[in-house]
């Protein structure tokens, strides 16, 4: 083996990236909380450790979570992955298999054609070597060309927008597509001289290039070849593709039951630097696609959170209706990773909430919980309560008199210190009640109790509650064919995974037609979010126009949603088909199979009295 | 042979106008969609300032109409097409020609629904200002769902107007002295009664609407700037109103037999619908854009094309009138001289 210096930049840049990945992974894991390093211990020599071992396969080399978004767009990352990956792979296996010894410099297999030309000791082995070399390099290179093609071209490529890259990504990027055109032309070159290679590489030394002078482009091409691997190894670390070191660490965090926790750590540090920049997020989020606002989208928001802070106008901007966390395919925390930059910037003072003291909820079995957007959409509430009446339910309307606030609009704003005070003394406060479960119009209330209340009594939101009782046969209704589509709220489907009750609800009364595939858990979001304070409430009505356009076609009657908030932003969106909370559907539905007049229907709410506290003089 | 002019609307201004073409020899057609014209006029008891009853102008524009020029009642023209030098209406079944056309298709009341959180529709005492007219005209007093007469009455200012949350930004002018008006009709309809406005501020810009203000304060009518954030029912049927009173800087809860919504006025359904055979686009507000707001205001950028009224926005009924004049020269100037 005839050493030589072209090896040099590769060396170096493959010893620094392996060095600045170990010093990183070390620095993140032992910065990991006391805790999460137990139950990484405790967990390592499990079935979690195959897991990992299985998604890394799946998502770092395969990329599944692409290919089931975009089909070419999970080629392109597929090829690439899967296909460099096969080439060290396989590089590495014929340079052992070689009858030489197993010991070798890392260079060594990579440059294996330089270094040895005659291939004939791998024996049978020589023929599917050079194969498959050549296949996987032709993998490769197709997967770049679509790389290439797509940051000019995005939309054939079923993206609308991909990221804009800062300059050390696109120095990262232009030494990575470089590495493998320079790979070819070194082998091909090297082909045309020794006639090495297989159908690729040999038919472009041998038939096309041939009439170069190759025995001058010789020793340059695989000078270039080791640069290009070698300034893409050194940029990596501080570019996009840190990604695909740090990403084998998160899904074995994740595996290990790591998650994000209400403020930045060590695990928010790995998942910042696993993000690839791919831009999938950009086309997921609304204010793209309805207001053009695409600078703001969690590729750019993570990005600055990884390199220094994002700017206000970066952190403010989002709705958290969550649609990106579940576009992402890395699978990052997005939305509590923007929540708790959000907290680190709180405006509130928590002695804001010292007023507080005056409320008391009264004595319940069920308390029903309208919140302030329920007494913003008193429709909703009369038409909960006469379905609450007619199945009988011994009901109390605890925040008739008003209610504290469920404290989820201060904690989407990153206010959780002063969201504390109002959850702590609204949880005493229906904590008081005695009540066994609690019912509540509002998804928005409904995910805060759940998630941050930690209460002993089941909580339901409506749509749950009224499914439960159809279930049970304690409410019946007239079957219409009033063709109705459904609008998830949020909060409901990708915040608590309600998805289900309000569609067989519905479909108890109506028809229900599902005319978007964006419903469930990709649900559209209704723009009317409280999480956002720099849109207008028009940009919020443009976004409200355009999920309506998605949700409705021209046999819709009416749209059904199960939230307030969502209600009344779409309903504010001012288009032709009316916008109804499930309940208002639902108790037309009871009327009419009563044949009642639901205008002259009455809740019948013996207590508590509505009270009025003072009266002007 | 005499030109043709077609005026869509038989409101006040469509009225109005129809008069001043026929007087300088146009054969003139006015296309009302109900059975009766004077638009929303008719539906109203009295007119603010001088509490003149409506019917009164109606009837004076009706009569001066005398027959010519024909309105033509029950006919909703849904469509307007151009046609050469002319213009195509349409209605459902029918079609009419014109040389000239006038947009005065008016307003529409907003749909006080829309606000939900006022109880509109879910409640029996809360009203809107329009049928509180109707009380006037038929009882000549506001009168709650149960017959008996109300002893509290709020009336609740700017409903569907200035309201970014019903996408309305936009003023619509005639509300506040309609208010006040109203307050001071109820309080001498029940002399005992305690009327509440709950305002954001007070545009009083015609002539004798400040004195009418004045006029209520002097009747013991109260005033809390304040906007309305919900109503609840009580039991027994009373309304919970919750707002703010601004000037005192403090939240308010109080009480109301009775609330009257000063609904706004909206661009009326299928207006632009119509303007858009002709490539016309409605204005940020959802009316009819006029050329030039300060100098065209009743060209709408295709010529033969004028509009008056309230479809370029909230009127009074003598901005109405004025703007029907102006338009009616527009007109004549399209009609009769070469040379724009």
């Amino acid at each position: 083996m005839k050493e030589h210096p072209f090896v040099i930049p590769f060396t170096i840049g493959l010893t620094f990236v392996i060095l600045y990945t170990v010093v990183m992974w070390t620095i993140w894991v032992v910065r990991l909380t006391r805790r999460e390093k137990k139950i990484i211990w405790k967990r390592l020599l499990t079935v979690k450790t195959l897991r990992g071992i299985w998604e890394t396969i799946r998502e770092g080399l395969f990329h599944r979570n692409i290919f089931k978004k975009n089909v070419i767009l999970g080629f392109m990352h597929m090829s690439l992955a899967f296909g460099w990956f096969m080439l060290i792979v396989l590089g590495n296996l014929e340079a052992r298999l070689y009858p030489h010894g197993l010991i070798n410099p890392p260079y060594y297999p990579i440059f294996f054609e330089f270094f040895r030309h005659d291939l004939s000791p791998l024996r049978e082995y020589e023929e599917i070597f050079t194969f498959l070399m050549d296949f996987f390099l032709l993998l490769v290179i197709s997967g770049i060309g679509i790389a290439f093609f797509k940051r000019y071209k995005s939309k054939v490529m079923g993206m609308h927008r991909t990221t804009k890259h800062i300059l050390i990504d696109r120095i990262a990027l232009t030494s990575l597509w470089l590495i493998f055109p320079f790979r070819i032309l070194a082998e091909s070159v090297t082909a045309g001289l020794y006639n090495t290679g297989h159908f690729f590489t040999n038919f472009l030394g041998q038939q096309v290039i041939y009439g170069l002078p190759l025995d001058q482009l010789y020793y340059p091409s695989w000078w270039a070849y080791s640069i290009a691997l070698g300034s893409f190894f050194v940029a990596l670390p501080f570019s996009r593709y840190m990604h695909i070191p740090t990403e084998i660490l998160l899904i074995f965090l994740r595996k290990y039951g790591v998650r994000e926790k209400d403020s930045h750590s060590s695990y928010t540090n790995v998942e910042l630097n696993a993000c690839s920049r791919c831009g999938i997020c950009i086309d997921s989020c609304h204010l793209s696609t309805d207001l053009g606002i695409s600078d703001t989208q969690p590729t750019y928001f993570i990005r600055d959170l990884r390199y220094s802070k994002p700017s206000e106008r970066l952190r403010e901007t989002c709705m958290l209706c969550m649609r990106c966390l579940k576009a992402c395919p890395v699978g990052i925390e997005i939305t509590q990773i923007r929540k708790n930059e959000r907290s680190e910037h709180q405006l509130f003072s928590p002695t804001s909430y010292s007023y507080l003291n005056g409320y008391a909820y009264p004595k319940a079995k069920v308390a029903f919980f309208a919140g302030c957007m329920g007494h913003l959409t008193p429709n909703i509430i009369k038409s909960t309560l006469l379905l609450l009446d007619a199945a009988g339910i011994d009901y109390t309307f605890i925040d008739r008199n008003g209610s504290i606030c469920c404290g989820r609009p201060l904690q989407l704003n990153g206010e959780v210190d002063a969201a504390k005070q109002l959850i702590d003394k609204n949880n005493r406060l229906i904590y008081e009640t005695g009540a066994n479960c609690l019912v509540t119009t509002c998804p928005i209330c409904a995910s805060e109790f759940k998630k941050n209340y930690h209460m002993s009594i089941p909580i339901y939101h409506h749509s749950q509650y009224l499914w439960e009782l159809t279930n049970q046969g304690r409410l019946v209704f007239n079957q219409s064919n009033l063709n109705v589509a459904y609008h998830d709220p949020c909060e409901l489907s990708r915040g608590l995974g309600v998805v289900d009750e309000p569609r067989k609800l519905l479909k108890s009364a109506v028809v229900l037609t599902e005319n978007s595939n964006q419903t469930k858990q990709n649900s559209l979001c209704c723009g009317g979010s409280l999480a956002i304070t720099n849109t207008s409430a028009f940009q919020k009505s443009t976004i409200a126009a355009s999920t309506v356009l998605q949700l409705a076609n021209n046999t819709t009657d009416l749209i059904a949603t199960a939230c307030p908030l969502c209600k009344k932003t779409l309903a504010a969106a001012q288009n032709d088909v009316p916008v109804q909370d499930i309940s208002e559907i639902m108790v037309k539905a009871l009327m009419d199979s009563r044949k009642a007049s639901l205008s002259e229907a009455k809740v019948k709410m013996a207590s508590p009295k509505l009270e009025v506290v003072e009266e002007y003089k | 042979m005499l030109k043709k002019v077609a005026v869509i609307g038989g409101g006040v201004a469509g009225l109005e106008a129809a008069r001043q073409l026929a007087a300088l020899g146009y054969q003139t057609t006015v296309y009302e969609k109900n059975d009766h014209a004077g638009g929303h006029t008719s539906e109203w008891d009295r007119l603010f300032p001088n509490r003149r009853p409506a019917v009164e102008v109606v009837d004076t524009l009706k009569s001066q109409l005398n027959g010519n020029p024909a309105i033509v009642l029950s006919t909703p023209i849904t469509e307007l097409l151009p046609n050469g030098d002319k213009f195509t209406l349409k209605t459902s079944n029918k079609s009419f020609e014109a040389d000239a056309v006038l947009i005065a298709t008016g307003f529409e009341l907003f749909q006080a629904e829309r606000k939900e959180e006022y109880g509109y529709g879910i409640y029996d005492n809360v009203i809107t200002s329009a049928e509180l007219e109707k009380m006037f005209t038929e009882h000549g007093t506001p009168l709650m769902r149960n017959g008996e007469k109300p002893k509290r009455v709020a009336f609740v200012h700017c409903v569907g107007s200035r309201d970014e949350k019903v996408n309305h930004l936009y003023c619509s002018k005639v509300c506040c002295v309609t208010a006040v008006k109203q307050a001071i009709e109820a309080k001498e309809a029940i002399p005992e009664a305690e009327i509440f406005c709950l305002y954001m501020d007070l545009r009083m810009f015609g002539p004798g609407y400040e004195e009418l203000y004045k006029e209520a304060q002097q009747k013991g009518i109260n005033f809390i700037r304040g906007r309305l954030s919900e109503a609840s029912e009580l039991d027994g049927g009373r309304l919970l109103i919750k707002t703010e009173d601004t000037l005192a800087s403090r939240p308010l809860k109080m009480s109301v037999d009775m609330l009257v919504l000063m609904v706004g006025m909206t661009p009326a359904e299928g207006t632009s619908k119509l303007i858009y055979n002709l490539g016309l686009k409605p204005n940020a507000d959802g009316f009819i854009g006029v050329s030039d707001y300060h100098l065209k205001p009743s060209e709408t950028g295709i010529r033969g094309v004028y509009t008056a009224g309230a479809c370029s926005g909230p009127n009074n009924i003598t901005d109405s009138i004025n703007s029907a004049r102006s338009a009616v020269v527009e007109i004549h100037r399209y009609l009769s001289v070469k040379e724009p």
